[in-house]
Formats: structure tokens, C-alpha cells, sequence
């Protein structure tokens, strides 16, 4: 490892930092004076023009990644492939969610918030590429402390404030039972290097010779499945959506759910392709999972069935459609999950997961930008607040339309092929019992699915409204609206382009 | 030429929700031409088939990663069940020129659903096929619970969780095919082709064709039927139980047994004379001939009567496909086309003639209002289309029903013995229905006079005259010349039977 090295592979890192204390700067120098909404457009503007240089800096980081070690074959941060395409998500998503800032009113800080942003989207690059543990620590933890921070920033709301500290208890309770468990990884191995420990692991047949490595498993489980908000880890999510701003909350549901299922997804990689790793000679395995083994398998199983079954359930009776979202949230994360537990030695998984976390931010920022329009107006974000919408403002309700039956997986919109592919994967991986039952299960939920999404969608539709007054969206956030609505269909009409542009890394 | 019919209906969906607000005439011409253009290309489709096999239409890679093709064709089948969508989508539009509230919407689902149903009868590519069939959930839903009458909300969300389990459980299915057939192609003739093992379609078989029989109103998974059709407006009654119904039915034909026709094979051991999946639904359409009868006898709502002539009628329809043998099948494709004409023209007459005008459907209520006197034109409508349910001889319910009958004797006489019971009972609901709404001779009681009050009943208007002329003139014409019809479906049946499904 050099400084130079070290440099380029961090470079995206590197510019979303330098766009942060940029934000401050300008916000707290040059337009100190102006209006809210002003130092809003000016602070999004300046941190959506950092998301942008990180993207065109992410051609300049050239293909290998950051290596060390005595005979410098140990890597630290991985470069291309998934991880680039992860990490383009992460920030085109980071910057839809800064546009959504428009006409916000929930704090007066906008420099801070947006620094905030890019900081915890620069936690989310990182753990995005990272393929050591302590790497893995710190990037979840710089992306962590920024959501904590961005919960609470609706400073006059009593509800942002408890949702923060559930949240902030949750999570540095799980950082705690993370870092337990990689901490017995590296007794065990002498090694922070993931593939160094799974070739160790497997190697050694660590798994007969003793029962700390399950103990350890389960911490790391633990810790992970609390960031991707599986049952039975899932407590904070519900409070944290319907407490959080607006942006904040599409932020949580979007970005920080790609770059945890992308560090899932390197682990994974990491697991399958145990032989694969540089200075190992013995390249033979298509087997599934000879790094983590039994364990790691039967808990993400169980992960996955209890977030598909408790999260579509729990949804069913929500009466606030930010809470609804939520276990709905939960429950594609048990979709994800399966086919994290089955996954492939080609690309086949990680495609098919990539694609479905990308698409499903994209249609959850959407979602919360129509919540955030509709709770300005009404006060509320109740299923109530959304009766007569189609007659209040009929494109709000037409991109409510697509967006929810997007997220029940209709076709043809992009959802229905998230899903479709999804569910080939893990059936491509092994056709036996356990996972054609998981993936049974999960579509009949995605049956479940389509009654809470339609009572949402019937008070915009079919109820008639209390109150006609129209409703007022900012243009810039109609106009972001209208053109995620429009990727949700195009991107369902034509599935290839986003799976060929996936793959193309 | 077919294909058209699809793109023609989703433009005009979208074209027909960007139309200005509360111009009520423009939105409905509008519709008409579309559906009538849809019409158009489905009559000229048929024609131009005439005497041919499947020939393909469009054929696009979508998906090539996973074998996924934009792939439009047309056997007999199709090009039969395309001019049903077409004449049922124009019908629809007619019977339904006095909806004023929201018209443009209602005119953009509708269209909607049409393309979504042209899609399924046309698609030989499997995933294409469901895409198409989970489309037309949507529009469904929103039909029925904005513009429907009683207990809307609830029949219409019933419908959409029925219909979305259904495709669940297809979807389930298809997933296991692509995958076990490793052949990546989703082609229906690919996968048919594919040689699936034996063991695996005696599974898989019951699990899809239960899931498009759940919209094809299958004993016991009928019951979002009746509500449905009572819930939805009269246009979305018609399209339920004259196209959405056959959705049900030809996905059973064309995916279950096209896929999978090992899977109707014996099992090897029977339980009370039961001994292969083709018993277990040929039973299960057997009760839901005779159970759809009775309960439609012991109705007082007219249009559950109908609702519920609607599941009776599709076991027929499921009966004929369990004979296996030619006849039979022809016949179970022949009473798709007949019952979607027949009961249209019902529901027609049901919703839109009698209740938008009296505002009830209540025997109890219609009976001392006379309406043989005061509305002939219904009441002689009911009577031909009542007598065209019935199966007369003349009307195209007979020739469909007769030979799904004949297949069925051919197949287990027992079958024939107890489906004719259900033809005698639906000749007794359909004679109580007429007696009572139309020839009822009770005079109103002292205290329910001034309650009717004699509304103004209106007069009849020339959308429902041409609506009711088109679809019994056609029930008339295959009726009297069933060739028309069958000449296009034999062919298509036998290289379906005989082709190992395709």
C-alpha cells in the first residue's frame, strides 16, 4: 500500500468530504444572509454537484484496488465491478434526495444538513468497497453517526428527537454486538482481511473445531441485519421513518439500504469466492458458501422468512403510511435476504440484488417525496391525509399510483422485474427445498403486499375527499417526482437497460 | 394486424386520462373509435386467419439475459378469443354512455384493461402472458370501487386479492418451470418442448391451473365473483364475466395444460374413484355447474342471479377442457366465446337497462312496477338472451354447451349426467328471474306506492338498441352457424391436443 494508491482508490470518499466542508463554507460564509429556501437550493445545489465529481471521479480510480500485506495481496478496498455500480447508486440517490430539500421548512440549518448528508454517503461509498473488517467498522460507523444526526434534525419536533434516540440506542447497541463478533473473527484467524478469514475458516474447518466461530456469527448477523432492518432487529425502522424529515427518512430508506446490502453482498462474494482470493493456488470451488458455512446460511434463512412474514403482516394495520412504509421496507429486505442466503457463484446474485436495492430506493424517495408534498399540506402523513388526492393534485397522485403498485411488484412496472429477478436467482442457485419455499412464500406475500399498498391508493382513487383544496408541490420537487415516476415505468417497459448497465461494470 | 389491437387500446388509456375534464361526449366517441378500431383489427386478424395455424406476429428479444421475448401470436384460439374481447370492449362502451361522474378516467381503465386482456390471448411468450394478465388486475380494482354500486369497496378489493393470489400462485409455478426446464427461453412452444419430468408437472399442473382457475370462477374459489360483478358497474360486469372470466380459462388451456399435460395424468392409486388431477377439476367444475344454478335460483337480487348463472356457465367451460378430447375442448373454447357474449348482453340488460333506471335490482321491488309493460324493449331483450343462457337450440350457448356434453359422455358418462342437471336448474333461475322482473303481476301495497312512485323510467336510447342488436345478433349468427366459429377453433384444439400441449 502507498499514499498515491491510497488516494486513488478513496478518491469519491475524498470529494464528497471536500463537497461537505464546501457546503458549510458557503452556507455559513457567502450566503449566510439569504432566505431559507435560498441557502437550501444553494447548499443542495453545491452537495448535488459533489455527487456528480464523485461519479466522474469514480472512472479515474483505475482497476485494482487498494492492496497490503507482506507480499501486498491483501485488499482493503475493493474498485469496479459491483462495487462501482453500488456506489454510482449511492450517490445518484444521495443527490435525488438532496433535490427533494426544495421547500422543506424543517430546520434552518441547511448547510449542516446537507454536509451531513454527503459525510454519511461517504460512510456508504466506503463500506460499499470495503473487504476488511475494521475497513467495514469504520465506514458503517461514519454512515451511522450521519443518520443518527440527520433523525433528530427536525429540531422542533418533539417525534424527530425520540425517533433519533431509539435509533441512536439501537444502533450503538448493534455497532457494539458487531464489532463482539469481529473481534472473535480475528481470535480465531489472526486476521481483519475477510478473505483471509474465510480461507481460514474453511481451510481449518473452523466450524467442527470450535463453537466460538457460531457465537460469532451470530453477533455479526446481528449487527448487519439491525442496518438492513430485518426481524427481529427491526424496532428502530418504524419509528425512525415516521419521525425523521422527510429527506431524511428517503435518505435512510434509500442510500443507507444500498450501501448495506452492497456490504452484504461483498461478503457474500467474499464467501463464494473463497478460493479466488490472490496468491491462492487452489481455484476450484462453485460450491455454495464454503467460507461461512451452515450458520451463516440458516440465520439469514431465518432472517429473511421472519421480515417477509412479520413485515407484510405489520403493514397490513398501519394507519400512517410513513410507518406502512417501514414494514413494507422490512419486508423487501426479507426478499433481499434470500437471496443473500443463496447466493451465486456467478454474478447472477449480486446483479439481481444490486438491481432490486437500486430500483426499490429510487421508488421509495419517490414515495417520500409525494409523503412529504401531501404532509406539508395536511399536517399529516395518516392514510387519511391522502383522501381525494387524485382530485387535490391528479400528477401527485398519478406518481403515488405508479410508485406503490411499482412496490407491490406489478408488471410491467420496474418492481415486477426486481422482484422476478430476485426470486430466478435464488432458484438458478439451487432448486431444492428451503429456497423454492422461501421464494414461494415471498410472492405469496407480495400477494399480502398489494392490500396494504391499495389502501393507500384507494383513498387517493376511490374515497372522496374532505377537503378539495388543491395542493401546491414545489415545481422543482413535481418535476423529480414526474421523472422517477417516468424511470419507474421506462426502466419496467425496457428491463435490460438498467441490468445491461449493472452488469457492464 | 392483431397486435394493434394491443398498442390501439393502451394509447388510447393513455391519450383518453390526458383528455380535458368533464367533457363527458369527447372522452366516450373517443372510446367508442378506439374500441371500435380494436374491433376492427380483431375482425381482420380473424378473418385474414382463416385456414391458417399459429402464425407468429411480433417476436422481439425483451429480456435476452433470461430468454424473455416480446413474442405476439395467434392460433385459432387467440384470433376466436381476441374478436370476443373486441366486440365485448365495443359493447362495453355502449352500455356504458350515461356514466358522466369522472367519464375520461373511467374510459382510461377501461381501455386499459381491454389492452391488458388483448395482451394475454395474444402472448406465447410465457412472462409476456403474465405481464399482460397481472396488468389487468389494476384497472379491475379501481373500476369497480370508483364507479360500482353495492359494497364496492369491499367486492372490488376482494376481486383484486383473489385475482393477485391467483397470479401468485402462477407465478410460483412459471418461476419452477423456467427453472427446472433450464432451456432459457420463456417461449411457450420452447418450454412445452422441454420435456419437464413427469413428476415435477403433477405439481406444478395443480398449482398454476388452480391459480388461472381462480379467475376463471372455479368451485370453491368463485366467490369474488358474484360480489364482484354485483359491485362493479355495468361496463365492468360485462368485462369480468365476458372476457376476464375466459383470462381465467385460457390460461388454464394455453399455460396449464399447454405446459404441463403430463401433469393430468393418474396418479397410479384412487380414493373414491378419484384417480388424477383431471378427475379432482373435472369434479370441482361438475359442483360448480349445479351449486352456480342453485344458488342463482334462491336469489333476490338480480344480478347476483346472474352473478352467480356466471360461475355455472364457466364450469362448463372447465368441464369441457377436463374431457381431453376434441370435441370437448372445442367445445369448452366455444363456450368462452358464447358465455362472454351472452353474458354481457345479461348484465347489460341487468345494469344498465333496469337498474339506472329503476335504482334497484330487488325482485321484491321490481315486481309490482310492470316493467314487461312499461319497459318491452328490456323485457323482450331479457327473454332472448335469457332463452340464449338457457341453451336453446339457434343460440351459440346451445351448440357450446352440447358438445362440451357429448365430450364429457365420451370422457365419464356421469359427468354428462350431473352437468345436464345444472341445464335443467339454469332453466328454471332464468324463467324465475324473467317471471319476476319483468312479468310480475303483484300490484304495488298501500305503503310501497308512493315509496316506487312510478319513476320516469326514460326512454330507451340508441346506445343500448345497437349494444343489445350486436351481441345477440351475434349469439344468433354462431347459433345458426357454429362453423363460422369452429372451423377456426378445431384446428387449433387438435394441434393442441395432440402437440403435447402446443
Amino acid at each position: 500500500m502507498n499514499y498515491v494508491d491510497l488516494f486513488r482508490v478513496t478518491l469519491p470518499e475524498t470529494v464528497l468530504e471536500i463537497a461537505a466542508l464546501l457546503v458549510l463554507v458557503v452556507d455559513l460564509g457567502v450566503v449566510r444572509k439569504a432566505a431559507l429556501q435560498m441557502r437550501l437550493a444553494v447548499a443542495a445545489i453545491v452537495g448535488i454537484a459533489g455527487c456528480g465529481v464523485a461519479i466522474w471521479s469514480l472512472s479515474m480510480q483505475g482497476s485494482t484496488g487498494l492492496t497490503y500485506g507482506a507480499g501486498n495481496d491483501l485488499i482493503l478496498l475493493g474498485v469496479g465491478g459491483y462495487i462501482a455500480a453500488a456506489q454510482v447508486g449511492i450517490l445518484v440517490l444521495t443527490a435525488l434526495t438532496l433535490l427533494l430539500l426544495t421547500g422543506s421548512v424543517f430546520t434552518r440549518n441547511a448547510g449542516e444538513y446537507v454536509a451531513i448528508v454527503l459525510m454519511a454517503a461517504a460512510g456508504g461509498l466506503l463500506i460499499a468497497a470495503a473487504q476488511d473488517l475494521l475497513v467495514i467498522f469504520i465506514g458503517l460507523e461514519l454512515l451511522s453517526l450521519g443518520l443518527y444526526v440527520l433523525t433528530a434534525f427536525a429540531k422542533a419536533s418533539a417525534k424527530s428527537a425520540e425517533a433519533a434516540m431509539k435509533y441512536y440506542l439501537f444502533g450503538g447497541m448493534s455497532a457494539a454486538f458487531l464489532l463482539f463478533g469481529f473481534s472473535y473473527l480475528y481470535g480465531l484467524t489472526g486476521s481483519t482481511n475477510l478473505h483471509q478469514i474465510l480461507l481460514q475458516l474453511h481451510n481449518g474447518d473452523l466450524y467442527q473445531a470450535t463453537p466460538l466461530l457460531n457465537v460469532s456469527v451470530v453477533l455479526i448477523v446481528t449487527g448487519l441485519g439491525f442496518k438492513v432492518a430485518a426481524v427481529p432487529f427491526h424496532l428502530w425502522a418504524p419509528d425512525t421513518y415516521e419521525g425523521a424529515p422527510a429527506p431524511a427518512a428517503a435518505f435512510i430508506a434509500s442510500v443507507s439500504k444500498v450501501a448495506s446490502f452492497a456490504l452484504l453482498i461483498g461478503i457474500a462474494t467474499a464467501a463464494v469466492h473463497v478460493f479466488d482470493v490472490p496468491g491462492n493456488a487452489a481455484a476450484s470451488g462453485q460450491q455454495l458458501h464454503l467460507g461461512f458455512g451452515g450458520p451463516w446460511m440458516v440465520l439469514l434463512v431465518t432472517l429473511s422468512t421472519a421480515s417477509m412474514v412479520l413485515g407484510n403482516l405489520a403493514a397490513l394495520v398501519q394507519v400512517s403510511v410513513r410507518r406502512l412504509l417501514a414494514y413494507s421496507a422490512i419486508a423487501h429486505a426479507g426478499y433481499i435476504l434470500t437471496a443473500v442466503a443463496f447466493f451465486s457463484y456467478s454474478p447472477l446474485s449480486t446483479n439481481a440484488i444490486l438491481y432490486y436495492i437500486l430500483t426499490y430506493g429510487l421508488t421509495i424517495i419517490g414515495a417520500f417525496g409525494v409523503i412529504s408534498v401531501v404532509e406539508r399540506a395536511t399536517g399529516s402523513d395518516r392514510v387519511d391525509a391522502f383522501l381525494g388526492l387524485q382530485k387535490r393534485n391528479p400528477l401527485l397522485a398519478a406518481v403515488l399510483l405508479v410508485l406503490f403498485l411499482s412496490l407491490a411488484g406489478i408488471p410491467p412496472l420496474v418492481g415486477f422485474w426486481a422482484k422476478f429477478n430476485l426470486f430466478a436467482a435464488v432458484l438458478s442457485v439451487s432448486a431444492g427445498v428451503v429456497p423454492f419455499t422461501l421464494v414461494a412464500l415471498a410472492v405469496a406475500m407480495s400477494a399480502v403486499s398489494l392490500y396494504y399498498y391499495l389502501q393507500v391508493l384507494k383513498r387517493a382513487y376511490v374515497m372522496p375527499a374532505v377537503d378539495d383544496t388543491p395542493i401546491k408541490a414545489h415545481p422543482v420537487t413535481l418535476i423529480v417526482l414526474v421523472a422517477i415516476a417516468a424511470a419507474v415505468v421506462l426502466m419496467g417497459c425496457f428491463p435490460t437497460v438498467l441490468q445491461n448497465w449493472i452488469a457492464g461494470f | 394486424m392483431l397486435a394493434w389491437t394491443i398498442y390501439l387500446s393502451f394509447a388510447g388509456a393513455l391519450i383518453e386520462a390526458l383528455l380535458p375534464k368533464g367533457k363527458a361526449g369527447l372522452a366516450r366517441w373517443f372510446a367508442l373509435c378506439i374500441a371500435l378500431l380494436g374491433l376492427l383489427h380483431a375482425v381482420g386478424g380473424f378473418i385474414q386467419g382463416i385456414g391458417q395455424g399459429r402464425n407468429v406476429i411480433v417476436d422481439v428479444p425483451w429480456v435476452p439475459s433470461m430468454g424473455i421475448h416480446f413474442l405476439l401470436a395467434a392460433d385459432g384460439i387467440s384470433r376466436v378469443l381476441v374478436l370476443l374481447t373486441g366486440l365485448a370492449a365495443v359493447a362495453g362502451i355502449l352500455f356504458s354512455w350515461n356514466v358522466e361522474h369522472r367519464t375520461n378516467e373511467f374510459f382510461a381503465f377501461y381501455l386499459a384493461l381491454i389492452g391488458g386482456v388483448y395482451g394475454v390471448f395474444l402472448s406465447f411468450d410465457l412472462f409476456l402472458l403474465f405481464v399482460f394478465y397481472e396488468i389487468a388486475i389494476v384497472p379491475k380494482y379501481f373500476l369497480i370501487a370508483i364507479w360500482g354500486s353495492t359494497r364496492r369497496e369491499y367486492g372490488a378489493m376482494k376481486l383484486a386479492l383473489y385475482s393477485f393470489v391467483g397470479s401468485a400462485m402462477v407465478l410460483i409455478g412459471l418461476l419452477a418451470a423456467y427453472s427446472t426446464a433450464g432451456s432459457h427461453s420463456t417461449s411457450l412452444i420452447d418450454l412445452a418442448h422441454a420435456g419437464l419430468p413427469v413428476s415435477f408437472q403433477m405439481w406444478c399442473f395443480p398449482l398454476v391451473f388452480i391459480g388461472f382457475a381462480i379467475l376463471a370462477g372455479m368451485w370453491p374459489f368463485h366467490t369474488w365473483a358474484p360480489t364482484g360483478h354485483v359491485a362493479a358497474p355495468t361496463a365492468a360486469s360485462m368485462l369480468l364475466a365476458g372476457v376476464v372470466m375466459k383470462l381465467g380459462a385460457y390460461g388454464c388451456l394455453r399455460v396449464g395444460m399447454g405446459l404441463f399435460p403430463r401433469g393430468l395424468d393418474a396418479w397410479g392409486w384412487t380414493f373414491l374413484g378419484i384417480g388424477s388431477w383431471r378427475d379432482v377439476f373435472a369434479i370441482l367444475a361438475v359442483i360448480g355447474i349445479v351449486y352456480g344454478a342453485l344458488v342463482a335460483l334462491a336469489q333476490t337480487d338480480f344480478k347476483f342471479v346472474i352473478g352467480y348463472s356466471s360461475v355455472s356457465h364457466m364450469g362448463f367451460v372447465l368441464l369441457g377442457l377436463m374431457t381431453l378430447n376434441q370435441i370437448g375442448v372445442t367445445g369448452a373454447v366455444l363456450q368462452m366465446f358464447s358465455h362472454g357474449v351472452i353474458a354481457g348482453l345479461l348484465f347489460a340488460i341487468v345494469g344498465r337497462v333496469v337498474y339506472d333506471r329503476t335504482h334497484t335490482r330487488q325482485f321484491a321491488e321490481l315486481e309490482p312496477m310492470h316493467l314487461a309493460r312499461r319497459l318491452p324493449f328490456a323485457a323482450w331483450a331479457f327473454v332472448i338472451a335469457g332463452m340464449a343462457s338457457m341453451g336453446l337450440p339457434g343460440f351459440s350457448g346451445f351448440v357450446a354447451e352440447l358438445q362440451v356434453l357429448i365430450g364429457a359422455w365420451i370422457a365419464k358418462p356421469w359427468w354428462t349426467v350431473a352437468a345436464g342437471l345444472g341445464i335443467v336448474i339454469g332453466v328454471a333461475y332464468t324463467w324465475r328471474a324473467l317471471q319476476k322482473a319483468f312479468f310480475g303481476d303483484r300490484l304495488p301495497t298501500a305503503e310501497e306506492h308512493p315509496k316506487i312512485g312510478w319513476p320516469d323510467l326514460g326512454a330507451i336510447t340508441w346506445p343500448e338498441i345497437t349494444g343489445v342488436a350486436l351481441l345477440t345478433l351475434t349469439s344468433f349468427a354462431v347459433g345458426l352457424y357454429p362453423r363460422i366459429l369452429l372451423d377456426t377453433i378445431e384446428p387449433a384444439v387438435k394441434a393442441l391436443l395432440a402437440g403435447g400441449g402446443q
